[in-house]
Order: structure tokens, then C-alpha cells, then sequence
């Protein structure tokens, strides 16, 4: 009873965060920072609806799979969230208007000029 | 006994470990995962130790415990906050790409720093450049554009027990 109210939660939990990364994907302004929030909210989100169905289920194969599986989600999401953002600067997507520095884009120009 | 030797059995428990927990203990499993780990551990396994190890086993695995719950802290503070931003009718957002120092050599490490920088408040890991040791970070709220104040507002947190851990 308890177990189960316990997981409840943690799903609950997870699935609010889904809902505020998603937000995050249509308030924010560019790709950079949409990628903040899908990749942060997204990957809690996830993990603790896994969390929740590893409680409800138990130490079986079932909870198993769901403990994995967070361990998983937190290896490859970062990863995808910066292959994406390197791929969007080096295709030259430009940065919101309200983005104050770039030292990125400095250091490239300054790659391209000695080359 | 070689580190190659030591780092397949190292690779053949653990694959078998995870088999088995992913499917039980039936006579049919025990016998096609044992079959598959050998095959992995023979031809993959000489890749997961590379090195003698320089510090005890348990101190290493003591910070990773530590660095374990101080980054789940870390990334309950980052939901929050962008769950701030998001809900806040004006999304009060500064963002910039920022530079940042790092001191950790091994590829292992950086790659746990920069995974971590990623799911921590406000930043993004963009790039890294191996031989100036230094990594892009998309910030969305930037506090300072100097390259030391920026490794001490965001990387410094993880590195000092990253290092305890792989170094």
C-alpha cells in the first residue's frame, strides 16, 4: 500500500517535469536553450518515472530493466543534447537575440584565420 | 596476470551480473548469457582498464558515492530552476556560450565532467578541445564571461571529487 503510493508519487513527479521541459521546448527562445530545458527536465522526468516503476514492481527482472534503463538515460541524453548543440553552431544556427557572449564563435574565426 | 586478461574477466562478471538481473535465473539464460559474455569479453574486454590503478579501490568508490549524491542535488536545484524560468511570464534568460578550464586528463573523466555540466543548473556542454584542455559551455544565465570565474562558478563543483575518483 505504501510501495505503491511511493511509486504513485515518483511518477507523478516525473511526469511534472516531463510537462515542464516540454514547456521549456515551446516558451524558450532558440535551440540552445530549448536543448537546456528538453535535456535537464526530460532526462529527470524520465528517470523518475522509471524510479516510480522500479518501486512498484520490485527487485525482479521487471525493476531491473527500469533501474537500466535510468542508468542509461543519463549516459546517452547529455550526450545527444551536445552533439546536437555543436551540430546546430557549426551549421551556423543563429543564438537568440538575447545572448550577451559567444566565446565559441571567437575561437573559431581565430581557428579559420591561422589556418 | 596482464591488465588485458584482468580487464576481460572484468567485463565477462559484470556483462553476466547484468544478464542476469535482466532476465533471471532459468537454465536457458545462465547458458546463452554465459555463451554471448565470453564471446563479448573475448573480443571488447581490453578496453575498459587501461591503467594500474593509483589509489585504493574503496577510496575511489566512496567519492563516487559522494559524487554521486552531490550530483543528484545538483540536478534537483537545475529542475527547478529552469521549471522557474518556464513558468515565469517573462523567462528571465541571459544566455551566452562561455569558456571553462579543466584540469582532468583522462578521457573517462572529462567525459563524466561534461555529462554532469549538461545536467546541471543552466549549462550545456557545446564543445571540448582536448589539447587547450578547455570546454564550451552554453550558459542560460550568465553570471561572468572571464575564463577563471566561469570554471569556478561551474566546474569546479565536480572536479575536485571527480578527481579523487578517476585520478
Amino acid at each position: 500500500m505504501i510501495r505503491e503510493m511511493v511509486g504513485m508519487a515518483f511518477i507523478f513527479i516525473g511526469i511534472t517535469f516531463d510537462f515542464f521541459g516540454v514547456l521549456g521546448l515551446v516558451r524558450l527562445p532558440d535551440v540552445y536553450n530549448r536543448l537546456q530545458a528538453a535535456t535537464k527536465c526530460v532526462t529527470f522526468g524520465s528517470a523518475g518515472i522509471l524510479f516510480g516503476a522500479f518501486i512498484l514492481q520490485g527487485f525482479n527482472s521487471f525493476g531491473f530493466k527500469a533501474l537500466i534503463g535510468i542508468a542509461f538515460i543519463f549516459l546517452t541524453s547529455p550526450v545527444a543534447a551536445h552533439a546536437i548543440s555543436r551540430a546546430a553552431h557549426r551549421a551556423r544556427i543563429p543564438l537568440a537575440k538575447e545572448t550577451i557572449v559567444d566565446e565559441y564563435e571567437k575561437d573559431k574565426e581565430l581557428k579559420e584565420q591561422t589556418t | 596476470m596482464s591488465l588485458a586478461v584482468k580487464s576481460k574477466i572484468v567485463v565477462f562478471v559484470l556483462a553476466m551480473l547484468v544478464w542476469l538481473a535482466l532476465t533471471g535465473l532459468g537454465r536457458q539464460e545462465i547458458i546463452s548469457g554465459f555463451v554471448v559474455a565470453l564471446l563479448v569479453s573475448t573480443m571488447a574486454g581490453q578496453f575498459l582498464i587501461t591503467t594500474h590503478k593509483q589509489k585504493h579501490l574503496l577510496h575511489r568508490w566512496l567519492y563516487a558515492v559522494l559524487y554521486f549524491f552531490k550530483f543528484l542535488w545538483e540536478m534537483i536545484k537545475a529542475n527547478v530552476h529552469v521549471a522557474y524560468i518556464v513558468l515565469h511570464p517573462l523567462v528571465p534568460i541571459k544566455p551566452g556560450i562561455v569558456k571553462i578550464k579543466t584540469n582532468l586528463h583522462k578521457d573517462a573523466a572529462i567525459t563524466v565532467l561534461t555529462n554532469s555540466i549538461t545536467l546541471t543548473p543552466g549549462t550545456l556542454t557545446v564543445d571540448v578541445n582536448e589539447e587547450k584542455k578547455e570546454i564550451y559551455v552554453h550558459w542560460i544565465d550568465v553570471k561572468a564571461t572571464g575564463i577563471e570565474e566561469c570554471t569556478k562558478e561551474i566546474g569546479a563543483r565536480f572536479e575536485s571529487v571527480l578527481r579523487e575518483v578517476f585520478e
